[in-house]
């Protein structure tokens, strides 16, 4: 008996049997293509997560005030004398740049329309860091920054709320918590990010939010602290020179750090265990019911062994051997496995699609990403479940002795 | 003994039944020469089906030797003994045991592929069902032909991988008087024309004045061996 006709006569025996063997094939169809698409969905998710932290440029450290992982007594805030020590070639050679921001709430409103916004207070080297780009008009620039002027660069979702438009409004005048500031850029769209929206803020000149807008206790308190190191292969030494940097200004005791350094690894690291245990969490989920489809496959083949108790007796009279009807039974329960694993992968393709268009439709934009591998794996692990599952009734077909089969009624 | 086709010494079958132990053969001993048909009778409970089974290979003697065109067979593994009844016995059922969904062809086929035989299977099974009158049938399935002509498939199945030995166990049972006395025709002038040993297990008188001898059993003995 060759394999082709082993495959033939599974065939004619499963098509003797349509219905049955479609709902049987049907539990390997719906496990498998809920795994392709649960998958599919994490893998989308943490693509977009992560594309999105990538974003913010590689070579980047955040420095926030307070610790995360340590509970320190009386943090000293960062202040803007922190930053410019971290500006010193020989303590800190792997630093590029810094820049300092203040950040706050704020009502912007222009005409009739109005929204609370966040309102960031920079110097003009942040723009460059975080690649903020214009859809029209100019960055904020030193002379802004050294003459307090009132001059707002407006984000994206702020412009479009307020104009409705996200062009021509450049020479505008809006007025944030009162104040008229003129409208000297837009910024174009980023989308989501983890950390709140990038759209949803205005830009203005660091003193005048410092002298206008953001009172802090302590006037020369800053809230974030950008730093760029020299490449990206310097991202940890910078990260180390600025921690022992404000160690020592700011005479923190051992392992209490009253700040924390973070570079767009340490976001990605962070986002990819937490949506990668949602991937492997929703895909479990999935390979349940491709067990319980595994199961309805033994099943079934169970029901068909004893059904055709007379006919192994006869193939084993003559001259099937042991491992003829073995071969037989688990090519039947591996096709009905790798059939339902075909279908299920288009299924599962299929429901990607389309939660892909939901998402899109309720404006989260995110790609659900059928890769390579669990296309693989689904396909290997539905044939799997069918070997499986089938050896135990294929076996017992096997072991069936011809003189009690051929007189099975 | 030595031309015996079939030659068995002392064959005794035990069945244990719970507690208690049935006898169903208790040493029989049996020679069939080549080329002889012969019937088994005896009434129900007498043994025969037992040593149809022990003849055709399909059951292990508890006790005993069975040679079969010369091979020992009584001590082979399972495995060993399909291959025997592959390429030594043919079967013949009273209810014909047919695959219900293949073609008379692929029917006849089975055996060969069991056989592990590629080439000339085709032709070699066209000429199996010509030989029992079944050329025009080839394509049909079971359910499209009668009884008749199912056991004519069934007689071609067993003729196929040219076997030492025919065991037929109730061949005509199923069958109305008309069709079984063709079917007996058919048997007898196989064994004819091409000298095939034929051994068939009846109740039926009619069947067993057709062949040569006739082995009686009674509570697992041979009673006459005439």
């Amino acid at each position: 008996m060759n394999l082709w006709q082993a495959i033939i006569e599974a065939l004619e025996s499963l098509t003797s049997n349509k219905l049955r063997s479609g709902l049987t094939i049907l539990g390997i169809v719906i496990g498998v293509a809920a795994v392709i698409a649960m998958l599919a969905v994490g893998q989308g998710a943490q693509d977009s997560i992560t594309g999105s932290i990538s974003g913010i440029g590689t070579n980047l450290l955040f420095v926030f005030e307070g610790n995360t992982s340590v509970d320190v007594r009386n943090p000293k805030p960062i202040t803007i004398s922190d930053s410019q020590a971290l500006l010193d070639v020989f303590q800190a050679p792997s630093v590029e740049d810094v820049s300092a921001a203040i950040t706050g709430q704020a009502e912007v409103v222009f005409g009739s329309e109005q929204k609370n916004t966040s309102v960031i207070g920079i110097t003009p080297n942040y723009q460059t860091m975080r690649s903020l780009e214009l859809v029209e008009g100019s960055y904020i620039t030193e002379e802004n920054v050294y003459g307090n002027a009132s001059v707002v660069v407006l984000g994206n979702d702020v412009v479009i709320k307020l104009f409705g438009r996200d062009e021509g409004v450049v020479g505008e005048t809006v007025r944030i918590d009162g104040s008229p500031f003129r409208v000297i850029g837009v910024l174009t769209k980023k989308g989501g990010s983890s950390f709140g929206s990038q759209d949803d803020l205005v830009l203005v000149p660091f003193t005048t939010a410092q002298a206008r807008l953001i009172r802090n206790s302590n006037r020369d308190e800053i809230d974030l602290l950008l730093v760029q190191a020299t490449s990206a292969d310097t991202v940890l030494s910078a990260s180390d020179e600025v921690s022992q940097i404000l160690r020592t200004r700011h005479r923190t005791r051992l392992g209490e750090d009253d700040f924390s350094v973070f570079s767009q690894q340490d976001f990605v690291a962070t986002a990819q265990s937490i949506t990668g245990v949602l991937t492997i969490f929703l895909g479990g989920i999935a390979a349940i019911s491709l067990l319980v489809g595994g199961i309805g496959i033994m099943n079934i083949m169970l029901v068909s062994v004893t059904e055709r108790t007379r006919e192994i007796g006869l193939r084993k009279a003559l001259g099937a051997r042991r491992k003829d009807i073995l071969i037989q039974f688990l090519t039947e329960s591996s096709l009905l496995s790798m059939i339902g694993g075909f279908v299920g992968i288009a299924f599962g393709f299929l429901i990607a699609i389309i939660v892909g268009r939901i998402a899109q439709a309720s404006g989260t934009p995110f790609t659900p990403n059928v890769s390579l591998n669990s296309v693989l794996m689904a396909t290997i692990f539905s044939t799997a479940v069918g070997l499986f599952f089938g050896i135990y009734p294929a076996n017992r077909a096997a072991a069936l002795e011809p003189v009690e089969a051929l007189r099975y009624e | 003994m030595s031309d015996c086709i079939i030659s068995a010494q002392g064959l005794k079958k035990i069945y244990q039944m719970g507690e208690v132990q049935v006898n169903a053969l208790a040493g029989v001993d049996i020679c069939v020469q080549r080329g002889e048909v012969i019937a088994i009778m005896g009434p129900s409970g007498s043994g025969k089906s037992t040593l149809m089974n022990m003849l055709g290979c399909l059951d292990h003697p508890t006790e005993g030797e069975y040679y079969l065109d010369g091979e020992l067979v009584s001590n082979l593994r399972d495995d060993q003994l399909a291959v025997i009844r592959n390429r030594k016995v043919g079967f013949i059922f009273q209810n014909f045991n047919l695959l219900p969904r293949q073609t008379a062809m692929s029917n006849v086929e089975l055996p060969m592929r069991y056989a592990g035989i590629r080439q000339d299977r085709r032709s070699k099974a066209i000429e199996a069902l010509k030989l029992v009158g079944l050329e025009d049938r080839m394509e049909h399935k079971p359910a499209e032909l009668s009884g008749g002509q199912q056991q004519r498939v069934a007689i071609a199945r067993s003729l196929v991988n040219d076997p030492a030995i025919i065991m037929a166990d109730e061949p005509t049972g199923n069958l109305d008087s008309k069709s079984g006395k063709e079917i007996m025709e058919l048997l007898l002038r196989l064994n004819r024309e091409q000298g095939t040993t034929i051994i068939i297990v009846t109740h039926d008188s009619n069947v067993s004045s057709h062949t040569q001898r006739i082995i009686r059993l009674k509570d697992g003995l041979v009673e006459v061996a005439a």
